[in-house]
């Protein structure tokens, strides 16, 4: 999709964040995995990066915790550029994706490994893996061994650690990724619960989108190794920059349109946008809630070709005689059958056009 | 890696380059028509049939003999079988010395059998080819039976779903999938017997001879250097092919196989027939590996009680300067700094080995340290009495000399048993590790240490039992005043009467003792994952 401007939401980097990256590059053979990334995070906020497998999100946490050195750019922390400076020296945290949890070692060995290493004393190591281990919901399990843990209890001891040298920038790398939905939904938020309650610095990064949005002040969405966009949760969901960002939150109702005077004509018809729409031809996005029913005969005629029960609605898929097809959400009671015949009006207020 | 590969120069490829150097080289040019003058010779070219074909029916008879120990071991549960393992492997770290007079003490003159019913066999080829299934039967059930006890059962059960029969099942599924582990074990089987020195040497007598041998009585007995240069330059080479091909198969064998637990795939035997085998399995090993053994041990007190072990202890001035007893003393000492050093560069080597970033340079290194098995052990040995011999390294007169020795023959063991443990290590733990504020040594000490500190115990175990054992190299170096045990046994063997056959006995079973101790302490640490011996 071509874009002659920069999406509204991306902003300069401002200039007291704790963690700043500036043209951050980092090239594995020719592909470059991360492209010259610019990135912020501020004290006490919670940023999200969000992005398909092979965007180049887990590289840049690994650049930012020194394992992975940058071919180009930058990376400061508390303004120091922190090239040169080994991984076990710029006091960061990572929580790994599947956890490395020590095998020979207890839960408790665990927790405590970091602070062995900063050299805290002995009683003082007892007090904080205690404190830690009842923070994050396991109160004496200093003692188990972690194979017997399951694999929430593997999360939530793989983040006391992570804690437990109380380092200035937490990064999560798909912290949530291996449990199950009830689980997870329920751990993001204790996560940011508690993270609000530690005013915690954290950078972490997701490829789901639902974790990324309930987790996050910010969400930055990531492209092969660049910044699609970046902005609060709200923001992005509401204006997604372009089409990759609103098909890879799920929408499916995107195409090309040109834009003039409040009216956008597009192959399923002319449809209203709002009054401040960026004028021209351009990539827009009609959510689900915005696409309605009416009676065959009105509207754009389509035909029912698919329906999904979602919990809350029913996303129902609908074929126009020569356009791209249309999702439609509706009410259970209302959904029409596999087969149906159907008219389709658009609601201006769920249409959005992109950068 | 800069070390492990200058010890290598200099203490392996250094003597041996030195050794065929000399032989080649005549009037200051290189005399390469020499090797078809030796190659011309008809017992030299019967020696080279022998060396081989003794090599490959070996082979085939421990093949046949151990691949259903192999399987007994991975796929039946029965009482005992942890101790089966460990029995089997016994022979397998014996000094070859120890194995040659226990088959002496079997199946020669005076032996067992000749008592019972008149029956010699060390002046046929079957004493040696015994004494080789003897001793490579472990190879072959740890090899093969590592693989088999993780194979999944239900991949057979899929076939036979599918409509084939159990032998049908077995010859489609599970055959290919231990072939390559097959292959590679007979490579190895093959690689030890045509290599094969202190049995062949004991049992051989004047008949039979291989390369090995032959390599030792040109340079000790006859002194034509460049014959056994030459000779050097021929098991070289085939040593050269049989690692090539073995490293092949090995990579083969690492190739999409899905694997189990081990303890998941055994079960009780069922029915007469599968009884049968596990009872047939457990007599083979009695009679092929506890007989000799057993005897050796009854020879050692010859009806005089401990008459022969009272008279290691006393210096006759003739065979030995000292009494036979400090050969205990020498052995243990030596075995010691050889397994230091052996886990010093064969550790070094495997972690060197391990780094992801490792080059091709590095994986040639691989194979590289695997030819000291190979290579004559005679060769580096009298390669080190002529290339060790001038300032700054003239090293002849120096004890380190049998140690340095022992311990390249012991590092290929520590390197293969380590590999795959380091290999198992997972990256992300030391970077986790090293998140959590550890520098890169800490990093090592807290996470790699603990997780492989098994494996080098185990391989210092191997190496131990290996130096204790080394008799080609070793009979070279070590100063008549200090000698070895396997290097005392060989000498009491070499002479007439009842006392030094008795002594021999004797100091070989307190040889064996000490190994098979040895090597229990390390039974009971290893697990069936650990490494490829």
């Amino acid at each position: 999709m071509p874009t002659d401007s920069l999406p509204p939401t991306e902003s300069p980097i401002p200039a007291d964040s704790l963690l700043r990256l500036e043209d951050a590059t980092v090239r594995f053979g020719g592909r470059a995995a991360l492209d010259a990334v610019g990135l912020g995070v501020a004290e006490h906020e919670i940023v999200c990066v969000l992005g398909p497998s092979g965007s180049g999100k887990s590289t840049l946490l690994r650049a930012v915790a020194g394992l992975q050195p940058l071919d180009a750019g930058r990376i400061l922390l508390d303004g120091r550029d922190q090239a040169g400076v080994p991984a076990h020296k710029r006091g960061v945290g990572l929580m790994f994706q599947d956890h490395q949890l020590f095998p020979q070692r207890d839960v408790g060995g665990n927790v405590a490994f970091g602070l062995r290493m900063h050299g805290t004393p002995r009683a003082e190591q007892t007090r904080r893996v205690q404190e830690l281990l009842e923070l994050v919901g396991l109160p004496g399990a200093s003692g188990r061994a972690v194979a017997a843990l399951s694999g929430g209890e593997q999360q939530r001891v793989a983040l006391a650690r992570a804690l437990a040298p109380s380092p200035r920038l937490l990064m999560l790398d798909e912290p949530l990724g291996q449990l199950d939905r009830s689980l997870r939904e329920r751990l993001v938020v204790e996560l940011r619960e508690l993270f609000g309650r530690l005013g915690t610095t954290v950078l972490a990064v997701t490829h789901d989108q639902g974790e990324a949005f309930a987790l996050a002040d910010r969400v930055v969405v990531m492209r092969d190794g660049r910044i699609a966009q970046s902005g609060t949760p709200l923001e992005v969901w509401r204006r997604p920059a372009d089409a990759f960002v609103a098909r890879f939150l799920g929408f499916e109702n995107v195409v090309e349109a040109t834009v003039a005077d409040g009216v956008a004509v597009t192959p399923w018809g002319k449809v209203p946008v709002p009054w401040d729409a960026p004028e021209g031809t351009r990539p827009l996005l009609v959510r689900p809630a915005g696409v309605r029913l009416v009676p065959a005969g009105d509207g754009l005629r389509c035909t029912v070709t698919a329906r999904t029960f979602r919990g809350t609605h029913v996303a129902v898929r609908l074929q126009p005689e020569d356009a791209p097809s249309l999702e439609a959400a509706c009410a259970l009671r209302d959904a029409p059958e596999v087969g149906d015949v159907t008219g389709v009006e658009f609601d201006g207020a769920e249409i959005a056009v992109l950068g | 890696m800069a070390l492990p590969a200058a010890f290598f120069a200099v203490f392996f490829a250094y003597p041996v380059a030195a050794i065929v150097a000399r032989g080649l080289k005549a009037d200051g040019g290189w005399q390469p028509g020499r090797i078809a003058d030796v190659l011309a010779q008809s017992d030299l070219r019967q020696v080279l049939w022998f060396t081989t074909w003794q090599a490959l029916l070996s082979t085939a008879l421990t093949l046949v003999i151990a691949l259903p120990g192999a399987y007994v071991l991975a796929r039946f549960d029965f009482p005992g079988r942890q101790a089966l393992r460990a029995v089997i492997t016994v022979p397998f770290v014996l000094p070859t010395v120890v194995v040659g007079t226990a088959f002496m003490a079997l199946v020669g003159r005076g032996g067992l059998l000749d008592e019972l019913w008149g029956v010699r066999l060390d002046t046929t080829v079957w004493a040696i080819l015994l004494a080789h299934v003897f001793f490579n039967y472990a190879v072959v059930v740890r090899t093969v039976g590592g693989l088999w006890a993780q194979l999944d059962p239900r991949q057979e059960e899929a076939a036979r779903m599918l409509g084939a029969s159990r032998l049908t099942a077995w010859r489609t599924v599970t055959l290919p999938a231990l072939a390559p582990a097959v292959a590679a074990a007979a490579l190895m089987v093959f690689l030890f017997t045509f290599t094969s020195f202190g049995v062949v040497q004991i049992l051989g007598g004047p008949a039979f001879s291989t390369l090995e041998v032959e390599i030792y009585r040109q340079t000790a007995d006859l002194f034509d250097l460049s014959t056994a240069a030459v000779l050097t330059l021929v098991q070289f080479v085939a040593v050269g092919a049989i690692l090539a091909l073995h490293a092949w198969t090995v990579r083969r064998r690492e190739t999409a196989l899905r694997l189990v637990d081990a303890s998941v795939t055994a079960r009780r035997p069922r029915g007469a027939g599968q009884r049968a085998l596990l009872g047939g399995v457990v007599a083979t090993v009695v009679v092929l590996l506890l007989l000799p053994l057993a005897v050796l041990v009854q020879r050692s007190f010859g009806g005089a009680g401990l008459a022969y072990y009272r008279a290691l202890t006393e210096a006759d001035g003739g065979v030995f300067l000292v009494a036979p007893i400090e050969a205990i003393g020498n052995s243990l000492r030596y075995a010691v700094t050889a397994t230091v050093i052996a886990v010093v560069i064969g550790g070094l080597a495997a972690v060197a080995l391990t780094r992801r970033d490792a080059g091709r340079l590095v994986r040639g290194f691989d194979a590289l340290l695997m030819l000291p098995l190979g290579v004559s052990a005679v060769t580096v040995g009298f390669g080190f009495l002529i290339a060790l011999d001038e300032p700054p390294l003239d090293l002849r007169a120096s004890w380190i000399l049998v140690p340095l020795a022992q311990a390249l023959v012991g590092v290929p063991f520590v390197v293969r048993t380590m590999l795959p443990v380091l290999r198992a290590v997972d990256v992300r733990l030391r970077e986790a590790a090293s998140v959590l504020g550890a520098s890169p040594w800490r990093a090592w000490r807290e996470v790699d240490l603990p997780l492989v500190r098994r494996a080098l115990l185990i391989a210092a175990g191997f190496a131990f039992a290996v130096s204790l054992g080394e008799f080609g190299a070793t009979v070279f170096i070590a100063r008549p005043d200090n000698p070895t045990l396997p290097v005392a046994v060989a000498r009491l063997l070499g002479r007439p009467g009842d006392l030094n056959y008795g002594q021999a006995m004797a100091l070989s079973t307190i040889l064996m003792i000490v190994c098979a101790v040895a090597l229990l302490v390390l039974e009971r640490l290893r697990t069936d994952r650990t490494g490829e011996f």
